[in-house]
């Protein structure tokens, strides 16, 4: 790099990151402000923070939203790995492409046909078979698992692509089932990619306004739906201290996280080296 | 030699070359199978015996069916056509983790999680053995490959000389009928691949599994086989022991692939019962070979010859009137043990001719543009008709 | 020579074998036929019915009528999406703002992920890490935040009124240009990171050899860095236009009432009018007009890519 060149390049990135980052930072300063206006600092106060944590709804729906997050993380990966499984390692067989297709196309998606969608099913379903009995956090699972699952099929199917065939073959050519190759060998071996898809699917599951409100009924707001439904009205106070909150738990998590994967890829490195290949 | 000796090598003959003898039951048999993926024929109707103790090659390029013939011994492939016998035993619909076979993969494919003693044992614990058992086996296998000392390591912690040894004490500890390998030495450097090649022999001499391996290495199949089958496109060209393949290839191909050879194209001109003489417009002249060639005259043929059984001199033998062909030294290369030369005959022909550089201090005999004559001994060459 | 037949375990193995396979194919196969491609046929059908007053609002297509069916198609509902501008202008206005904001994107994000890429170390990973710490935390929240700096009220405009700069605050937010600022803010770390991947990759002895056959550094960089890095910037530029287009949540905060895209027309039909046919008629426009082209581009694209190899 010259200097003239990186020059502009540092300052593209430091206006970037500044870009992406003085907005949060904003929000992070304000959420400690004792008054309610943005523009006007009235000094330093949890005050905040003790309204939120006294906002019976807001701490409903964030309950709401973790245990939909965790169920439905949890059935996305039930579901999504057999599918990166299947596209994988299974070949060719009938109905290959529309199982690819449909674990793609929830991808490109926009949310609100996909929220609209699945409402409508589960509306003709309730009058056809009686299943499911209205709407709520059952109807909100069902739909983040089906879109988180297709995150998780392509997680494992990337994760299964890169990896080298001939280690499950040896496994076969050594008298294991394919059943029991999965287990011992395939699952081990992808739980790095498992991990991942599952903190992903929480992630968007957690974050997802759109399809909920499509599909959500009485008595299962989640946090999204509760969040949007006050900041319409402008700037709250309230969701500076909220954010501010879901932004250090982000950041703890994503911190310990990158500390571990430098730590398992220096030792692995280091032990490479020690081999002496 | 005394008369014992001659007896003993006798019988020695009859039960280490069972491919020569008619009454052998062969151990491994493939009856015209057909292995098609798409249109595309990746095995096209192979027949070959491979018989017990035999330490058996593969031989030939990349997407010549080796690997395909290998996978489908193993079960990971179904042929799409014909059978495959193991042991009398009829192969087909037997799924891969049901045969008596196991295979050392080319990338090893050890298990990443499991220790080499975890991974030599994985096996044998699909068997559902005694633990006592599984135990003495995997270091009495470990020993054997000399790998004791590493048994608690984790395949990312070990070389590669190292992971092959494990890779061979895993596919080996179930005693399998036959061990299959395929490019075993491939991922090796040279110096330890060369050292490599003895010890699997080794090896396999001491347990006394049949061994089947596919390689693209000539010289690794000559080393280590007792026989080397050559494919191409699908089909075998020759099967044969390396010495057979070398002195009498069948065909261009083999010749080209198991060393290497000068050939020159030219046609039947006399046939007799002690000589024929072949034209060759390439050599510039006619070609005189010391045996009947089965052939008619007018048809074309190659004559085969081997850089080292070609001599060079800076003037016309007086002795030959044939196989002596005036050209110019185009090239040479000096690799130590021996220098090649590149010859451009009169007629326009390269040939190469390697000499061994048996004294030291002695500058290579010939250099650029110098004259000089190509000859060689009437059995030099081999005449192939394809 | 003759095989060994299996015995009784080794067939109730194989069977089982066989049967997983189904089983393994079968649990996502149908939980995604029912809940993916089934709710789309329903959508279909919903969008030819009509709008009534009823649990739930629309009509029915199948009637028992005299021991027949009687099917009443209605396609009203679309010709009432083309004859109504309202939803011709949704949609051509949600492309052209995905698409504005997309180059927007790609302008602030190549330069940060050429930087990125160019690092060594400690610092790449560190500022990668920067690059995707936003994308974990709550879209929802990183909308919110520009509301404070965009509002009537908000920062910007009191800095602005309080150095004397303006009169009058600046209307920024209800506005096209917060939607830009809203899109791009969001989908940055989208762009930069396949960006990234790409360039990454590329070998740096590329340019070294461009410069050293005399070529000028930013001559280089157009003929060989910026051609060798499309296929990044076409996957950054798919993962920012695609969700953009159908974006609701965005529009809805920081664009004005005059500010159509296509989501927010759809979810005003469906909860603010109830018409559940129309909306059900415009998801489908959507899926024909949007949808599909970007997955035919993008199985192109795959196929160009499977044939390079």
């Amino acid at each position: 790099m010259n200097g003239k060149r990186s020059t502009f390049l540092f300052s593209a990135l430091v206006f970037g990151f500044a870009f992406l980052y003085l907005p949060i930072l904003l929000v992070i300063i304000y959420s400690f402000n004792e008054g309610k206006l943005v523009t006007v600092w009235a000094g330093f106060s949890f005050k905040w923070y003790a309204t939120l944590f006294s906002n019976q709804g807001m701490i409903d729906a964030a309950w709401n939203s973790l245990r939909i997050g965790v169920l439905s993380a949890t059935l996305a990966l039930a579901i999504g790995t057999p599918a990166g499984l299947v596209m994988a390692r299974f070949g060719r067989f009938k109905g290959r492409t529309l199982l690819s297709g449909m674990v793609a196309a929830p991808l490109v998606m926009p949310e609100v046909i996909t929220g609209l969608s699945l409402l409508l099913l589960f509306v003709t379903l309730e009058q056809l078979v009686g299943w499911p009995a209205g709407r709520g956090m059952t109807t909100i699972v069902i739909a983040h698992t089906t879109f988180c699952s297709a995150y998780v099929a392509v997680v494992v199917q990337s994760r299964l692509s890169g990896m080298d065939i001939s280690v499950e073959e040896a496994a076969m050519d050594l008298g294991a089932r394919p059943g029991k190759i999965f287990f011992v060998i395939t699952l081990p071996m992808i739980l790095p990619a498992l991990l991942a898809g599952w903190l992903l699917s929480f992630t968007l599951s957690l974050d997802d306004l759109v399809i909920a409100s499509f599909v959500a009924g009485p008595g299962s707001t989640t946090l999204p739906m509760r969040v949007f439904s006050s900041v319409r009205l402008g700037v709250s106070p309230e969701i500076n201290a909220l954010a501010t909150l879901i932004i250090l738990a982000v950041t703890i998590m994503i911190v310990i996280a990158s500390i571990l994967m430098v730590r398992s890829d220096r030792r692995a490195r280091a032990s490479r080296a020690t081999s002496g290949t | 030699m005394s008369q014992g000796d001659k007896q003993q090598a006798q019988e020695c003959v009859q039960t280490s070359q069972p491919w020569n003898n008619p009454d052998a039951v062969p151990f491994i048999r493939f009856e015209h199978v057909t292995k098609k993926f798409g249109d595309f024929f990746a095995v096209d109707d192979v027949s070959l015996d491979i018989y017990r103790h035999e330490l058996f090659a593969l031989l030939g390029g990349s997407g010549c069916g080796k690997t395909t013939l290998l996978r489908m011994l193993a079960g990971f492939e179904e042929p799409s056509d014909g059978k495959i016998y193991i042991d009398g035993a009829d192969m087909s619909g037997v799924p891969a983790y049901e045969r008596p076979t196991n295979m050392m993969f080319q990338s090893y494919a050890l298990f990443p999680h499991m220790s080499v003693e975890q991974n030599v044992a994985f096996g044998l614990h699909q068997d559902g053995l005694p633990k006592s058992e599984i135990r003495d086996r995997v270091e009495e296998m470990l020993n054997l490959v000399q790998m004791g000392k590493f048994a608690k390591r984790k395949p990312h912690q070990l070389s590669g000389g190292q992971k092959q040894r494990v890779a061979l004490a895993r596919s080996l500890v179930k005693q399998p009928k036959v061990l299959l390998l395929d490019e075993p030495l491939g991922a090796l450097d040279k110096k330890l691949r060369e050292q490599t090649q003895f010890e699997l022999v080794n090896i396999q001499e001491k347990v006394g599994t049949t061994f089947v391996m596919v390689t693209h290495d000539q010289e690794e199949a000559m080393t280590m086989a007792s026989r080397i089958a050559v494919m191409n496109e699908g089909v075998i060209k020759q099967t044969g022991t390396p010495f057979e393949l070398y002195e009498y290839p069948n065909s261009r191909f083999t010749a080209n692939f198991v060393g290497q050879v000068n050939l020159l194209e030219g046609i039947l001109v006399d046939d007799n019962e002690k000589y024929a003489i072949i034209h060759s417009e390439a050599a510039g002249g006619d070609i005189y070979i010391d045996h009947a060639v089965s052939g008619h005259e007018g048809m074309t043929f190659w004559v085969a010859l081997r850089p080292e059984r070609i001599r060079l001199s800076d003037s016309q033998p007086a002795e030959t009137k044939y196989n002596c062909l005036p050209g110019k030294v185009e090239e040479i290369g000096y690799l130590g043990g021996l220098s090649t030369y590149h010859v451009r005959l009169d007629s326009g022909t390269r040939i190469k001719i390697s000499e061994p550089n048996s004294t030291r201090h002695i500058e290579p005999r010939y250099t650029w543009e110098d004259r000089v004559w190509v000859s060689w001994e009437a059995g030099a060459a081999t005449v192939l008709s394809q | 020579m003759s095989g060994t037949a299996p015995t009784p375990k080794q067939r109730f193995d194989r069977w089982m074998v066989r049967n997983g396979r189904y089983l393994v194919i079968g649990i996502p196969f149908f939980w995604l036929m029912l809940f993916f491609l089934v709710p789309f046929l329903i959508v279909l059908k919903i969008s030819f019915a009509t709008a009534e007053y009823a649990q739930p609002p629309y009509s029915a297509l199948f009637q028992w009528v005299d021991q027949g069916i009687n099917i009443a198609l209605n396609f009203g509902n679309y010709l009432f999406l083309l004859s109504d501008s309202l939803y011709v202008t949704a949609y051509l206005n949600s492309i052209r703002i995905a698409a504005i904001s997309t180059v927007i994107t790609l302008l602030i994000g190549y330069p940060m992920a050429y930087y990125i890429a160019r690092s060594s170390g400690t610092v790449r990973s560190v500022l990668l890490m920067l690059v995707i710490l936003p994308f974990w935390t709550s879209f929802l929240i990183r909308v919110y935040a520009w509301i404070g700096i965009l509002d009537r009220e908000g920062l910007i405009n009191a800095a602005l009124l309080g150095l004397g700069i303006i009169s009058e605050p600046l209307i920024m937010r209800q506005t096209e240009f917060a939607v830009y600022i809203g899109i791009v803010y969001t989908y940055l770390p989208f762009m930069i990171l396949p960006l990234y991947s790409t360039l990454e990759k590329m070998d740096g002895s590329l340019v070294e050899a461009a410069l050293d056959l005399g070529c000028r550094p930013w001559k280089a960089f157009a003929r060989v860095t910026l051609p060798l890095s499309l296929p990044g910037i076409l996957a950054g530029s798919l993962l920012v236009f695609i969700p953009a287009v159908g974006e609701f949540v965005i529009p809805e905060l920081l664009g004005g009432p005059n500010t159509l895209m296509i989501g927010r027309t759809l979810w005003d039909e469906f909860f603010a009018n109830r018409d559940w046919p129309i909306a059900s008629s415009v998801a489908i426009a959507m899926l024909l007009f949007l949808v599909v082209p970007i997955m035919w581009f993008q199985n192109l694209q795959g196929s160009e890519k499977g044939d390079g190899k």
